[in-house]
């Protein structure tokens, strides 16, 4: 990749990092504001002398909390993640293993021209691996046991120069970002399903004294508002794989500009894919962090629209054939080409 | 008209600044790539007398190959203490060449003692020796983008303008000219003691 194609996409995704958060706070202003002008019309007409919901506390309430989180997520996500995932950080490598790893991230941040991440170890047999982290100066990589166990010298390397990748491509912080964001919003929508279905049962008795006062501006509030809490972790999470799928391409062509050897990272991509059980140290939220679905999706073998929307990788079929043309190139021509 | 003058002097101006301070950025970056080369290069001189000491014992007669390592090691050593950008990159690019098919002569022959591997530190020692060499030739790749790029922007129009005013110079490439350099070390697997 050239300069000006790194700045460009730098920038690009320094442009989507804030558009996520606006949209997450916007979403969440009108889940509150929404509800209070729900609640207004309600008690607008009510009897004389009755409370009338006129300060949007709710709406203020979830701005103010929507901020909070969005803060915490850009300072914090990354920790986040790693708690989520059981990784705990390698300082002094002990076994040789261990020293293999800290050699190759080494390696690897002369061959970026970065600094050196931080190296996390996750606790789990299946080879997966990803990268967060809020910039260049606070990244970090981890890699799962299965990983260390399954793969040669090459192949790690390969795999973290792809990690290294996401970092230079300022990757990280998006998608950091968005696992934590999407995780937030899972969790209230379920908050709300259990909530409904709570109230369904006990809403047989009691009730609010119909829909006289109201009318059909409030019914279809209602119904737009439970639409998009409900609806809100679906479309975020299609969103966070939309985004992420493009950026393991980009990834996997960089990662061989820095290794200058693609046939490393289709190996590797071979024996991750054909491990193929679940790396179940790693939530759905942050899946599309890593190398491989870490889920053990069947989807990530088809191409097709079902497929591509709800896939958070991109066929692995496709990106292997894809590195092994850039290895054949490369080997027969003896220059690398830029994209692939 | 001499406003139009007064703003196309001006536009110059600050064009020729702004071309200023990319060239100098580049030759920091060149320079900054450079430093990065000459540490990898320390760790790897400091790093062959631990490994030839660790295997000198069991290799009484493999005396040829380690002298051979110890020997490009001391040449590498003079020549990188001279070695700049703008000058003994060449001769630099030469002795480390060396000194890398001796020590791969010596890996191989490591290999042949199956026993001295798995004593010792040998085992880490050679995993310290492989990163070694992969920071180097990392190291070098960086240098070679960066240095190119630096050096066709100086020689381009119209940055060849301000070039002089930077003290922009052609930096040398680490190239391995010689054709030798790029073949297979031979190595004799008679297993016949050497005279």
């Amino acid at each position: 990749m050239s300069a000006t194609n790194l700045f460009e996409q730098q920038r690009h995704n320094r442009r989507r990092s804030t558009l996520l958060v606006a949209l997450f706070v916007l979403f969440f202003a009108w889940i509150g504001f929404g509800a209070d002008l729900i609640f207004y019309l309600q008690t607008v007409n009510g009897d004389p002398g009755a409370y009338v919901h006129r300060i949007p506390l709710a709406g203020l309430a979830s701005t103010a909390l929507a901020l909070g989180m969005a803060w915490f997520s850009w300072r914090r996500g990354p920790k986040q993640i790693l708690w989520a995932s059981g990784a705990w950080e390698l300082v002094e490598p002990s076994r040789p293993e261990e020293q293999q790893l800290v050699n190759v991230v080494e390696e690897m941040a002369i061959a970026s021209g970065l600094p050196r991440p931080s190296i996390w170890i996750v606790r789990d047999d299946d080879p997966n691996a990803f990268a967060t982290g809020t910039s260049e100066r606070d990244a970090h990589v981890a890699v799962t046991e299965g990983l260390l166990a399954a793969l040669s010298r090459d192949q790690l390397q390969a795999v973290i120069a792809h990690e290294m990748s996401h970092i230079r491509n300022h990757d990280v912080k998006l998608m950091t970002l968005l696992a934590a964001l999407v995780g937030v919003l899972a969790l209230i929508s379920e908050g709300t399903w259990r909530t409904m279905r709570f109230g369904a049962r006990a809403g047989g008795r009691g009730g609010r004294g119909g829909g006289k006062k109201g009318g059909g501006l409030v019914l279809v509030l209602i119904v737009v508002w439970l639409i998009s809490v409900l609806l809100a972790p679906l479309i975020s999470r299609i969103l966070a794989l939309a985004v992420s799928r493009k950026r393991e391409y980009l990834a996997d062509a960089t990662a061989a500009q820095f290794t200058r050897n693609p046939g490393a990272l289709a190996e590797a991509l071979e024996k991750i894919e054909h491990a193929a059980g679940a790396t179940k140290a790693i939530k759905r939220g942050s899946a599309h962090l890593c190398i491989a679905d870490p889920l053990g999706r069947r989807v990530s073998q088809r191409q097709g629209r079902v497929a591509d929307l709800l896939a958070t990788h991109p066929p692995m079929a496709v990106r292997i054939a894809r590195l092994r043309r850039m290895a054949y190139q490369f080997e027969h021509t003896g220059v690398l080409p830029e994209d692939l | 008209m001499p406003w139009v003058l007064l703003i196309l002097l001006v536009a110059i101006v600050l064009w020729g600044i702004s071309a200023y301070n990319a060239l100098i950025a580049l030759k920091g970056q060149t320079i900054n790539a450079w430093k990065q080369i000459d540490v990898q290069l320390k760790r790897r001189h400091d790093l062959i007398p631990n490994l030839v000491n660790a295997v000198k014992g069991a290799m009484e007669f493999e005396r040829e190959t380690l002298e051979a390592v110890i020997e490009a090691r001391n040449q590498a050593v003079k020549v990188q203490a001279d070695a700049l950008p703008t000058g003994g990159v060449k001769a630099l690019a030469q002795a480390e060449a060396t000194l890398s098919s001796a020590l791969s002569r010596l890996s191989v022959v490591v290999e042949r003692y199956p026993d001295l591997k798995a004593t010792g530190n040998v085992g880490q020692l050679q995993e310290e020796l492989t990163s070694t060499e992969n920071r180097v030739a990392f190291s070098r790749q960086l240098y070679n983008d960066t240095a190119t790029s630096y050096n066709v922007k100086q020689q381009q129009f119209p940055w060849n303008l301000v070039a002089g005013l930077a003290r922009a110079e052609v930096v040398e490439l680490w190239e391995i000219e010689e054709p030798g350099d790029r073949d297979v070390p031979q190595v004799d697997l008679s297993m016949k003691p050497k005279a």
